[in-house]
């Protein structure tokens, strides 16, 4: 049995629920059985559980030899395959966003990224001139027709067989021909050596979580797979206080917030779903419900952030016209 | 040896020997410019990337456009010489060597830019060892090295002659370390008729390739941006309107450079009005199809009026106005003015129209690169309000001098070592001409 099936068996046991208790999934998770040449583990009481493993083998070890719950990780080479029989999309309900950017804080405090460097961006979009304005929180759109892949000269960006596209900061050289191909600006760039603390900077990269963050080299949105794995939602999803990012599996034909879960069809047919830029042909994973029946008026998400932050949004038309500018302090 | 050849000798052999007070002021003055591009560049690896006006919108600026503009120049110097050698026009003889070595010169310089676009220079080999065939950039690296090899080999069989007579002639005062160079470079060329049929058989096939590569990697170079989605770059029309347009800009330098050698060297016997005016109608039919493919693309784009194409244009007309008139309106009418009225055809004339052709060209590369990128397919929102207008830093600027005195250290080392004017050219003797042709006669500009 190889690697992917062994873990696929380990999922569908999971996601069964036939777990004989906390101590055997956390074995199924990725915990190592300690060598048997620990001396404590030899003289003490030998007790025993029963675990199951990867390969459907029942087995018994002592109880003192299952190590915790381990973060499973996934090398470069690994990061490239995906997570077998899935294909994940993401659902964004601009009808309840408000620019609370938990989203950002999540997403910069997960993957330990330096200050101004961010994989998501909150956008205040206004179509035309008689229509209304709208929060609009902008990922990576895992495209199924990424040009950023096409584009690559060295196969460091590559696409997954579960529809996540990545960089591996190690492969990449920093020709930033993906940032140009990208149509919707998704890609950012590290411009200086990454302020990241001593704890991070030493643990062995994966392209998965992006850490530790390298310089001269693209960064973007990642899906958070290393979550997925343990059946998680992605970071920006858990964080939403307002439950606007669903995220899911297109297979399944499920996405959930975290509080809701709704059959993504239905969601999409009943709410007029649609994808950014569709006419470009880059079909991406990631969909839009239109910001009908709001449930905050979007000013509210200009007046509740900092300052720092308003001035992010000091060039749009929309905050000059509504929130002018004192021109005269005195 | 024949009676021209030997008195074209004696007249450059002087340009050879030591040079003169003059000459090493102006290469001091390019060697302090260099070293402050070198300065920059060291600046640019200790702090990173963060120290040059690039960021996550504008990821390329004046680097990726002096990259395209020094190519440009290249091909430009490949496409005249080959084609004025291989229509075997009379009036070539005293300027080609000109064209081949802006060719290899701006070749060579161009490409070095990439390596300091690149957030990783450490890695550049990993476009060899990893290459990917779908990626334009692994065309243009295939291109461009042909293109190297290609060039390198036409401008060293056009030497070889001139090393053959440099070596024999005696009444050389060069050091011996050169003499010996010439003896070397010339691998025993004693013009013997099988090796005189042989070379010219190698130059022509060489500059028909020549010729047929500079045209596939500048179309290379345009599809990079041809092939993105990007407002203003996503156009049909970029692989023949960059060909055309890095012709233009590379006859604009050939003319300067004319002007430049005449004024030191004394060349007023050699290079002619004529050959101004003859260049110079080759600059007015370059700009005149410059100037129509630009009128073409951008006519298109404003007046469909897409949305994205809109934005851009508008971005143009109001944050770049004057580079748009001095790249499109001034680039294109002044040198077509002063070409296309008799008696504005004065040598000084030619080259300020050639100067201004330059000028142009490279604002031409910077509104290609800039702007579109200032004006992507989301507003630039929720960003730092100084990352959102690209303008260079003086790290950007000290390299982009630093490539100019390069170009500059190299023609003038280049014309110290081999004499600027073919000599082997002049004695040429094509088969369709009289003999009498061969002299060398002054000529009144």
């Amino acid at each position: 049995m190889d690697k992917s099936e062994a873990r696929k068996s380990r999922r569908n046991f999971l996601r069964l629920g036939l777990g004989a208790g906390a101590l055997s999934i956390a074995g199924l998770a990725g915990a190592k059985i300690a060598s048997n040449n620990d001396p404590v583990a030899e003289k003490g009481v030998k007790e025993t559980i029963k675990v199951l493993t990867p390969d459907g083998k029942l087995v018994e070890v002592e109880k003192t030899s299952i190590l915790p719950p381990k973060d499973i990780f996934i090398d470069r080479k690994e990061a490239q395959k995906g997570i077998p029989g899935r294909k994940f999309v993401m659902v964004i309900d601009l009808a309840k966003c408000k620019n609370a950017r938990k989203c950002i804080d999540a997403c910069q405090e997960g993957h330990k990224l330096p200050h101004d460097h961010e994989w998501i961006k909150l956008y205040l979009l206004k179509d035309s001139d008689q229509t209304a304005p709208y929060w609009f929180p902008k990922p990576c759109y895992h495209c199924d027709n990424p040009l950023c892949v096409s584009v690559c000269p060295v196969g460091a960006t590559y696409k997954r067989s579960d529809g996540i596209v990545l960089v591996d900061t190690e492969r990449c050289i920093g020709c930033k021909f993906c940032m140009t191909g990208c149509p919707y600006s998704a890609r950012v760039f590290h411009w200086k050596k990454p302020e990241v603390s001593a704890e991070i900077e030493n643990i062995p990269y994966s392209p998965e979580t992006n850490v530790p963050p390298k310089e001269g080299t693209v960064g973007k949105c990642v899906f958070c797979p290393d979550k997925l794995r343990n059946n998680e939602l992605p970071r920006c999803a858990t964080a939403c206080p307002m439950g606007v990012i669903y995220f899911g599996d297109m297979l399944e034909d499920t996405v959930t917030n975290g509080t809701e879960t709704v059959r993504f069809s239905e969601i999409i047919t009943s709410r007029g779903g649609y994808r950014h830029m569709e006419h470009l042909g880059t079909e991406p994973s990631v969909y839009y419900l239109p910001p009908t029946e709001r449930q905050f008026p979007w000013e509210r998400g200009y007046e509740g952030i900092p300052d720092s932050i308003k001035s992010r949004y000091d060039n749009i038309d929309i905050i000059k016209e509504t929130f002018p500018k004192d021109s005269n302090p005195s | 040896m024949d009676k021209t050849s030997e008195r074209l000798l004696e007249e450059f052999a002087p340009q050879l020997e030591s040079p003169s007070k003059k000459w090493w002021l102006i290469f001091g003055a390019m060697l302090v410019l260099f070293a402050l591009g070198i300065y920059g560049l060291i600046y640019q690896i200790v702090h990173g990337h963060d120290v040059t006006g690039m960021r996550d919108h504008v990821v390329w600026g004046v680097y990726i456009v002096n990259f395209i503009f020094f190519m440009g120049l290249s091909y430009a110097g490949a496409i005249i010489s080959g084609a004025l050698h291989l229509l075997k026009t009379d009036w070539r003889k005293p300027i080609i060597r000109m064209g081949e070595l802006i060719t290899v010169i701006s070749l060579l310089i161009g490409p070095c830019f990439i390596i300091f676009c690149v957030g990783r220079f450490d890695r550049l080999h990993y476009l060899l060892i990893y290459p990917r065939i779908q990626s334009p950039i692994t065309w243009d690296v295939i291109a461009i090295m042909t293109d190297i090899v290609g060039c390198l080999l036409y401008l060293y069989l056009s030497f070889v002659e001139d090393f053959a007579k440099l070596r024999d002639y005696a009444g050389l005062k060069v050091p011996a370390w050169k003499k010996k160079t010439y003896t070397f470079l010339a691998m025993n060329y004693r013009g013997t008729p099988e090796q005189v049929k042989l070379l010219k058989k190698s130059k022509n096939i060489v500059a028909a390739m020549v010729i047929a590569i500079a045209i596939i990697v500048y179309s290379v170079l345009a599809w990079i941006f041809g092939v993105t989605l990007q407002p203003g770059w996503h156009s049909t029309i970029f692989g023949p309107y960059f060909v055309i347009a890095a012709v233009y800009s590379g006859t604009g330098l050939l003319i300067v450079l004319m002007w430049l050698y005449r004024k030191i060297f004394k060349l007023e016997e050699y290079i002619t009005k004529k050959h101004f005016v003859n260049v110079g109608v080759m600059l007015l039919i370059l700009g005149a199809f410059y100037g129509y493919f630009t009128f073409s693309d951008y006519l298109t784009k404003w007046y469909g009026s897409v949305r994205m194409d809109k934005i851009l244009i508008d971005h143009l007309f109001k944050q770049y106005f004057w580079e748009f008139v001095v790249a499109n309106y001034i680039g294109v009418i002044v040198p077509m003015v002063i070409l296309a009225f008799k008696r504005f055809r004065t040598v000084n004339l030619i080259s300020i129209g050639a100067v201004i052709t330059l000028i142009s060209l490279w604002f031409n590369r910077y509104l290609i690169v800039v702007p579109t990128l200032e004006t992507p397919f989301l507003p630039i929102q929720d960003d730092r309000l100084a990352w959102i207008k690209y303008s260079p830093t003086w790290v950007e600027i000290s390299i982009f001098a630093a490539g100019i005195a390069v170009f500059v250290m190299l023609m003038m080392v280049a014309a110290k070592f081999i004499p600027i004017i073919s000599i082997s050219e002049m004695t040429e003797v094509d088969e369709t001409e009289q003999v009498e042709s061969v002299e060398i006669k002054p000529v009144q500009s």
